[in-house]
């Protein structure tokens, strides 16, 4: 159920300091989208405002559109709940609940909302979230354990099996793998190729390697100076933006002649 | 090189390496020198007419200035110094430990007499001299911290949730403030409270364990606000994220992850504030003060407590005084062994509900 989601004339704010203004893009279902750009260009407030979780930070606040199958996010009937259960995210440092187990944080959003199901059933999302994550023969032995036990990489697939658990259409990454060490990166990339397949995936990343490896998209972030919004410079397809980009900003940044 | 003692050859061969050596004082010198500056001290004590003070002072100024100079001379400054703090440090320790010992082991040597099945299973109803126990003041100290316990601890844990939370701007900063200066309120002075409260409501002559109960709350909440809002503090906010995320709303975020997150701190908390409480005397004796026969009822009459009974038998002792100290010293000793039990409880609960790694 992988949706198209548009984004027109986007400004955000943290209490009065505009961090990203006039964001125009069309972000394509079943497809990666890769975020590329330097530090502090607003790259995460960005991805943050898709779902409305950027407003769960004091004084933050959004002005544009964001729409989703026609439908307005930010639109006055909206419940940003509502939102957050159709647009998954997954965050930089793998977050796993310490009080649960394996198990529990795989269906934590299910349990968290006391959404009553059969233990037939919880045991089968279970299975096919840690499978759809690449994690369940790692620990399919060990599922009462707690997830803080688990290595780095194994916790982030935790994260992103418990992301999906919940069913949504899209699925946020913000630098996903920048904790982890090459052999779990590796494997999160190829979970990525095969989460395309259901979910629409935006993935912000330092690694231009990796944006060239998985997206079909990339948008390349940018910011004029300090205490300057940042800006989307440009957008277009991957391969188009690594071997011949529009923008002078984004040829100089991956070819490394930045700032 | 025969002369050469240091144990370690690599660094006495190269005095010039890239590493600077010291050298350094054996293993239990520091120590006999400490103790030799002690004994000096008795001596000089001798001097001036024995007395353990004088001694204590002296041998701990030249057990220091011995330690000091000698690793000065031999091992340089910075090692010097070193010892130096480490000998202020452990004096400090030492002093510090002194009234808590005594404490301990006069409350134990007296309190003992009457550690008895009788203190345990008998009130003071119609005794005069001998005999007679507790029991009516061990369960209405019991009663009166529960039901204290009972109401302080939603008030608490809802404002520092509240705090933690969802608080913002004014409000927030006036409830820190006046948590402030509930910390600082007199124990008497709750107990007034109390007092005048329930005396207007329900007249002079009223007098309830609930009275007590509610100056004790007052002086409980603040101190269950605070430990609660600091532990709260501590969850992670990546985890209240994590459940935003997967479109939980927040008040579910708080009692489902927030809190079991936090039930460690939050319950040694509690029963560090419930330590607090539970030896008050003052507000106690304005408002429940004390009866001889067991009353089990907190919301009608006076009730008897461990503090107030240990103070009225110590201040109004019959004519068999002995006895009425002795049972004051064991009420004493009772209450200290409530506090350390509710310590041992605190570690035991942070212990056991702390997040478990699995690793
Ligand atoms: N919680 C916050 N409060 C105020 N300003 C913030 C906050 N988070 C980020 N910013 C500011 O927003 C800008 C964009 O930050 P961010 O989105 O984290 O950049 P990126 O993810 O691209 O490195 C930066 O100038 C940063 O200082
Ligand atoms: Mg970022």
């Amino acid at each position: 159920m992988a949706k198209r989601i548009e984004v027109s004339d986007l400004n955000i704010y943290y209490g009065n300091f505009l961090a990203v203004e006039g964001v125009n893009v069309s972000i394509e279902p079943r497809s990666i989208t890769a975020l590329i750009g330097p530090s502090g260009c607003g790259k995460s407030t960005f991805l943050r405002s898709l779902n409305r979780m950027h407003e769960v930070l004091p004084g933050a606040r959004v002005e544009g559109k964001v729409v989703m199958d026609g439908q307005d996010l930010y639109g006055g009937d909206v419940d940003p709940v509502d939102v957050r259960r159709q647009i998954g995210m997954v965050f930089q440092r793998p977050n796993p609940f310490p009080t649960m187990s394996i198990y529990d944080n795989v269906i934590a959003g299910n349990r968290l909302n006391n959404k009553r199901m059969r233990k037939s059933e919880t045991d089968e999302l279970v299975e096919k979230s840690l499978r759809g994550a690449n994690l369940w023969n790692e620990v399919k032995d060990r599922l009462d354990r707690p997830g803080s036990g688990l290595s780095g990489g194994q916790q982030q697939r935790l994260c992103i099996a418990r992301a999906i658990a919940v069913e949504p259409d899209v699925l946020l990454m913000d630098e996903p793998c920048s904790a982890l060490d090459p052999i779990s990166t590796l494997a999160i990339e190829d979970l990525m190729g095969e989460l395309k397949e259901r979910f629409t995936i935006v993935i912000v990343t330092h690694n231009m390697q990796q944006a060239a490896r998985v997206s079909e998209q990339t948008g390349f972030f940018n910011l004029n100076g300090v205490g300057q919004p940042g800006r989307l410079i440009e957008f277009n397809p991957t391969e188009k933006i690594f071997s011949n980009p529009d923008q002078k900003a984004t040829e100089d940044y991956i070819s490394g002649r930045f700032g | 090189m025969s002369t050469d003692t240091r144990s370690e050859p690599r660094l006495a061969a190269s005095p010039e390496g890239p590493v600077r050596s010291h050298r350094r004082l054996p293993r239990f010198a520091p120590l006999g020198l400490y103790l030799a500056g002690i004994a000096l001290g008795a001596g000089l004590s001798a001097l001036t007419g024995f007395s353990v003070t004088s001694t204590v002072v002296y041998g701990v100024i030249l057990g220091t200035a011995a330690v000091y100079l000698t690793s000065r001379t031999v091992e340089g400054s910075r090692k010097g110094t070193d010892r130096l703090v480490t000998c202020l440090v452990t004096t400090a320790f030492g002093i510090a430990m002194i009234p808590l010992v005594s404490l301990v082991y006069t409350v134990l040597d007296k309190g003992l007499a009457r550690l008895d099945g009788d203190f345990f299973s008998n009130s003071m109803y119609r005794v005069v001299g001998e005999g007679g126990g507790a029991y009516h003041a061990i369960l209405g100290t019991l009663i009166i911290t529960l039901v204290a316990t009972v109401i302080s601890v939603p008030i608490g844990l809802f404002t520092a949730i509240y705090l933690v939370e969802y608080g913002t701007g004014r409000l927030k900063r006036a409830i820190t403030f006046f948590v402030d200066v509930m910390t600082g309120i007199p124990s008497i002075v709750a107990g007034l409270f109390a007092f005048a409260l329930f005396t207007l409501l329900f007249g002079n002559d009223f007098r309830a364990g609930i009275m007590g109960a509610v100056a004790l709350s007052v002086l409980m909440i603040p101190v269950v606000v605070r430990s609660s809002e600091e532990v709260l503090k501590l969850v992670p906010n990546e985890l209240r994220e994590a459940s935003y995320a997967l479109g939980v709303p927040k008040w579910r975020t708080v009692v489902k992850v927030v809190l079991p997150t936090a039930i460690a701190g939050l319950g040694t908390g509690v029963t560090l504030s419930v330590a607090r409480v539970v030896g008050e005397t003052a507000p106690l004796l304005i408002t429940v003060g004390l009866i001889t026969g067991t009353n089990l009822n907190p919301f009608d009459g006076r009730m008897a407590t461990l503090p107030v009974f240990a103070f009225y038998q110590l201040t109004q002792p019959g004519t068999a005084t002995q006895a009425f100290l002795d049972r004051a010293w064991t009420a004493a000793l009772v209450l200290i062994i409530f506090v350390m039990a509710l310590n041992i409880l605190a570690r035991l609960i942070s212990r056991f509900f702390a997040p478990k790694t699995g690793r």
